[in-house]
């Protein structure tokens, strides 16, 4: 049950990743490029996901739309984390501290905030683009991983390696550098799975309507928002895109509930 | 006819075997124990009658109440027996009882389960069993809250919702062990009135040997799934037929013998402590209060000398204790050590004469380290820490000295049993070769046997490394053989102070004549085994 | 109770303070002229003086600010700079869609997690249980808004259940209105149900392994008796943390499905107000979304104490 969530989302996982990758150095047609007369076909030989409405190649579309979406929800994830960890990390070390209190208290406020409010702030006075996604979605993260990383440190700050090593003089920041860090990072791993694949839901939401990534950059979000007028008589666009979609985030998840079991069966993953 | 009688009960856990062929019997109105060390399948077998077992476990032999065979039954006859028939109290009253409900409502729930009582009625029997445990209605209202009741009062009331239904077989799986000595022997007392005011069967389960004997009517020894040895109390203790009975028995009568010592100069001087905590707050604006946890200590600890701090949960010892080690700040008074003051901010070369050893063998350890790194970590005090091989000397040193091997070192933690854990732990300490080492509940967590290795072990180090120690300790039994000077404990101040063996013969303050009273004591082997039938 | 009732509320005027003056600074930074905007390029100096001065404009930030908020405690939210209209009337429209459609979503996601994860719980491992986790697997995985469209899709177009978008206004009727809010509610609250059914299991899986569990199947409660009497209640404290969560969640993912339906509500109205650079609506919505969600957190801590008399009782 374990290694086959394990198998199966690191294998989806991999194709998106690999997808994106390769979109650097080949796609099978230009996504920049219209053709019109070419437009709105169904799957086939030539284009093997079909064409938009102005003819350009969906499966290239979707091969660089990966690209944004992971670099987006992965760049997210790396905010949250520098972030959040140390903010959690010394949350911990001080609990009950002012210190404490008001990180934690900061984290609340941030949590008022849903990431589709903070893109709007942002968006409304600077403009849309994708940077806005990668700092709506990031700044999210920050509590996300701050819990986190405090909610798991503060039972191992009493437990008695923790005592033992400030009888050997060692200060709170070194304590949490050589002795929490390391045994909150199963954790960490399985939650940073986690906020990728919530991250791509979110970019993906942005997109849609329209703070995300700008044309002619291609985005899955914005491929649906495209898609929604026509809907009806060409359904291939939407349920191409939003299978991309899903399926992303099924093989993240998978991957993440299979390394939670993986690494430790005893990590209780917060899911939001 | 026996109350219950359990003939060659085998049970595995997934095909593993985890009880072999036992069967024990227990009468009307008798008490019957079972002990024996972690693993011997004790609990399980208690379980094996409630049928509340873990999943995948399979069960053979039989498990009669009054001739109604019990094992394999449908879980829904079980739920008719259960809390009617039999009743069971739990090791852990702070988790036993739903945080959510009230303790009125939790006792009540047996009754309106198993009888047409309507509310009314059900509340009067429960505040009547609830005062019969000791929790009279006027002063525990039945409203209350579990985590309004101390650890003691939790356990009555996990007793009072057993007993409500006066059930025919009562099962206590270890019900004093998480208890302080004063509370235990209440509690102990609580359970021998009801067997005899109900003529209930009680099976208690209980690893400490001194309370068994207290109490049991007749005793089942098991090891490793198996029943070594079982008997009537008196003939068995006064004629241990099986080396393991022989064997449990001596640990845990086991002392040691210290080398004399000539105390020289103070190593460490509290003076007046004080440390407080502040309360949670109870007003936005108001100042903060608080709770003093250590009041006014005062005492001294020569070189050489090994003194143990006893006391009961709460009573501040383990905040002393961090005071010391120098990881809290005093709030009055003063502590020094080697002449120079202690405190969070003290020097390294300070802190490298203060070492400890601490309770829990599982977690004194970071799980991702290996042994040669865990034993190291004091050398972070060295200004010039040993490096090369003159490292790997000193770890195999202090590894030879605490009875492992060198070649130990490059393990990990989960690789040990908990007694060599604690080895570890006192290499730990030991590799600086500090002045004064604090054992904090160092040998708590241990089985028997073990314990009575690791105590041997401090009592050979003694000898070889000259050791000055403090000894925390809820036992006195421990403390009793492992020091030679005690400090009596109570409500942040110390009580008592004086030498060990004085101050258990001849007790000054009534709470520590209290506390030897309560500690149940194991029976006089010579005296049962010379004196006629 | 009170005083932790106290404490809580005034950690939220803090909050509400805090947020205020941040969603204040963010759109202060925003470059720009709002009068210059209204009138145009080629506006005279001396209209666009009248303008900043009729808009508050000339006046520090400071008293901006403490107009801005002090305002809002009375309901008065601005001048939209585009429409020229009271904003609170903008919104007042606006939010009785959104709000609605939040909430309805909220009942049915918990409507729908509720019996499901209790179900899995009980079940543990059997062929329910399995299928409901798979099932929620791929709720977790599905965009609620390409959801909405396969719905409209669906139960639109081709079977013609629903209309498409739009909403008639709740003058036609309550029916007739939740019945427009209904196919954009079951897109919002799918997702969120998945969430909030494995939260419930496994809060409840968690519950079922302790101590008083056992105690309760030894006074002869059965299985199912001992997880509705005892387990539901103590699983119930992780799944209130996260429908306050769910909340915040609902209220933007209903300014995306907005876009979906077609609906005259809060995402609507700041979308339009984005482009337009009419940045006093997007302020005064922002701190609406913000306040709901707070405000929602605050209901949470209270809910928390009614569960558990732990926190009562404590100060």
């Amino acid at each position: 049950m374990t290694s086959r969530n394990l198998i199966i989302g690191g294998v989806l996982s991999a194709i998106f990743i690999a997808a994106a990758l390769v979109s650097f150095v080949w796609t099978p047609f230009d996504v920049t490029q219209m053709n019109i007369p070419n437009k709105l076909k169904t799957p086939n030989a030539a284009n093997w996901l079909g064409t938009d409405h102005f003819g350009r190649d969906i499966f290239s579309m979707i091969m660089v739309g990966a690209r944004t979406s992971i670099a987006v929800a992965l760049i997210a994830v790396g905010i949250g984390m520098s972030i959040g960890v140390p903010l959690g990390l010394a949350a911990a070390a001080r609990q009950g501290s002012l210190l404490d209190e008001v990180i934690m208290r900061g984290n609340d406020l941030v949590f008022a905030f849903p990431s589709l409010v903070i893109a709007i702030l942002i968006t409304a006075v600077f403009g849309p683009g994708a940077v806005n996604a990668i700092i709506a979605i990031g700044i999210f993260n920050v509590p996300v991983f701050a819990r986190l990383t405090r909610s798991a440190a503060l039972p191992l700050w009493q437990r008695e390696f923790i005592m033992a090593a400030r009888v050997s003089g060692k200060g709170p920041a070194r304590i949490s550098m050589e002795h929490i860090l390391p045994n909150v990072t199963n954790l960490l791993i399985v939650q940073g799975t986690i906020q990728f694949s919530l991250g791509i839901l979110a970019e993906a939401g942005l997109s849609y309507v329209g703070l995300g990534a700008q044309p002619p950059l291609p985005s899955w979000g914005r491929m649906l928002a495209d898609a929604q007028t026509m809907v009806s008589f060409a359904p291939h666009l939407a349920l191409i895109p939003g299978g991309a979609i899903i399926l992303t985030v099924l093989g993240l998840n998978l991957m993440g509930d299979g390394l939670r079991d993986l690494l430790d069966p005893r990590i209780r993953v917060e899911r939001t | 006819m026996r109350l219950l009688s359990i003939e060659n009960l085998c049970l595995s856990i997934h095909a593993l075997k985890i009880l072999k062929n036992v069967s024990l019997e227990v009468a009307k109105g008798e008490i019957v124990a079972i002990t024996g060390e972690s693993g011997s399948g004790k609990s399980l077998t208690a379980f094996s009658v409630m049928q509340l077992l873990p999943r995948g476990t399979a069960a053979t032999g039989s498990i009669k109440l009054d001739g109604t065979e019990l094992l394999n039954t449908p879980d829904a006859n079980m739920c008719k027996l259960r809390g009617n028939d039999i009743g069971m109290v739990f090791q852990e009253p702070m988790t036993a009882l739903n945080p959510l409900m009230s303790i009125g409502d939790q006792v009540m729930e047996t009754i309106l389960l198993h009888t047409d009582a309507s509310r009314e009625e059900a509340r009067h029997r429960a505040e009547k069993t609830l005062a019969r445990v000791g929790l009279p209605p006027e002063r525990y209202s039945l409203a209350r809250f579990p985590h309004e009741l101390s650890g003691g009062q939790r356990q009555r009331v996990v007793i009072a919702m057993a007993i409500a239904l006066r059930p025919r077989l009562l099962i206590a799986d270890e019900p004093t062990t998480a208890l302080d000595v004063t509370t235990q022997a209440q509690i102990i007392d609580l359970l021998k009135d009801l067997v005899q005011d109900f003529g209930m069967g009680l099976l208690m389960i209980t690893h400490d040997l001194a309370v068994v004997s207290n109490m049991a009517d007749r005793i089942v020894v098991m090891r490793r799934g198996e029943v070594v040895e079982t008997g009537e109390t008196k003939t068995l203790f006064a004629n241990m037929q099986h080396d393991y009975t022989k064997a449990l028995f001596a640990a845990s009568a086991h002392e040691v013998t210290l080398p004399n010592n000539i105390p020289s100069d103070a190593l460490l001087i509290v003076k007046d402590a004080v440390r407080d905590y502040p309360k949670p707050r109870t007003k936005l604006f108001a100042p903060r209060e608080y709770t003093r946890a250590v009041n006014a200590v005062s005492f001294t600890l020569k070189k050489g000398e090994r003194i143990g701090l006893v006391g009961e949960s709460g009573c501040g010892k383990s905040t002393l204790t961090r005071a010391i080690l120098g990881l809290e700040p005093l709030q009055g008074g003063s502590i020094t050590a080697f002449g120079q003051e202690v405190g969070p901010d003290m020097p390294p070369a300070l802190r490298s004469g203060l070492q400890v050893v601490f309770q829990d063998p599982y977690g004194s350890f970071n799980p991702r380290h290996k042994v040669a790194r865990i034993i190291t970590e004091p050398f972070h005090l060295l200004p010039d820490p040993p490096r090369g091989q003159e490292r790997k000397n000193r770890i195999s040193e202090a590894l030879i000295a605490v009875g492992l091997h060198p070649s130990d070192a490059d393990k990990y933690i989960h690789a040990f049993s908990g007694g060599q854990r604690q080895r570890i732990a006192i290499a730990r300490a030991l590799i600086i070769n500090p002045e004064l080492i604090i054992f904090d509940e160092a040998v708590s967590a241990l089985d028997v046997s073990i314990r009575a290795q690791i105590l041997d072990l401090i009592a050979e180090l003694t000898q070889t490394h000259e050791l000055s120690y403090l000894f925390i300790s809820h036992d006195l039994s421990v403390v009793r053989t492992i020091t030679d000077r005690v400090l009596v404990m109570k409500d942040g101040e110390i009580v008592e102070d004086g030498e060990t063996r004085q101050v258990f013969k001849n007790p000054h303050h009534p709470y520590t004549a209290s506390l030897i009273a309560a500690a149940p004591t194991l029976p006089d082997v010579k005296a049962l085994a010379d004196a006629p039938d | 109770m009170l005083r932790y009732s106290l404490k809580r509320l005034l950690s939220l005027v803090i909050s509400l303070i805090i947020a205020s003056l941040v969603i204040f600074l963010v759109i202060e930074v925003a470059p720009g002229d709002p009068a210059s905007f209204m009138l145009g390029i080629n506006a005279q100096e001396d209209t666009l003086d009248a303008l900043r001065e009729e808009l508050g404009l000339n006046q520090s930030k400071l008293e901006r600010y403490l107009s801005w908020t002090f305002g809002m405690l009375q309901g008065d939210f601005g001048t939209s700079y585009t429409y020229r209209t009271p904003v609170a009337d903008m919104v007042a429209d606006r939010l009785w869609v959104s709000l609605p459609l939040a909430l309805y979503a909220l009942a049915l996601s918990t409507l729908i997690a509720f019996p499901a994860g209790i179900y899995a719980a009980s079940r543990r491992g059997g062929a329910g249980d399995v299928s409901i986790m798979g099932a929620t697997q791929l709720g977790v995985a599905i965009p609620n808004f390409w959801f909405a469209m396969m719905l409209v899709l669906v139960f639109a177009i081709n079977l013609r259940w629903f209309s498409a978008g739009g909403f008639p206004g709740w003058d036609e009727g309550l029916f007739t209105g939740f019945k427009a809010l209904t196919l954009p509610a079951i897109a919002l609250a799918l997702p969120q149900a998945a969430i909030l059914a494995r939260v419930m299991r496994s809060s409840l899986l968690d519950i079922l392994n302790e101590d008083f569990i056992r105690t309760a199947r030894a006074k002869g409660l059965n299985q199912r008796q001992a997880l509705w009497r005892h387990a539901l209640r103590n699983a119930l404290i992780p799944v209130l943390t996260i429908i306050g969560l769910q909340f915040s969640f609902l209220l933007a993912g209903s300014i995306i499905i907005e876009q979906v339906f077609y609906l005259p509500g809060l995402g609507r109205l700041v979308f339009q107000s984005i482009s337009q650079r009419d940045l006093i609506v997007v302020e005064s919505v922002v701190m609406l979304l913000v306040f709901a969600v707070i405000m929602v957190n605050f209901i949470v801590d209270l809910a928390y104490a009614w569960v558990d008399p732990r926190l009562r009782s404590r100060t």
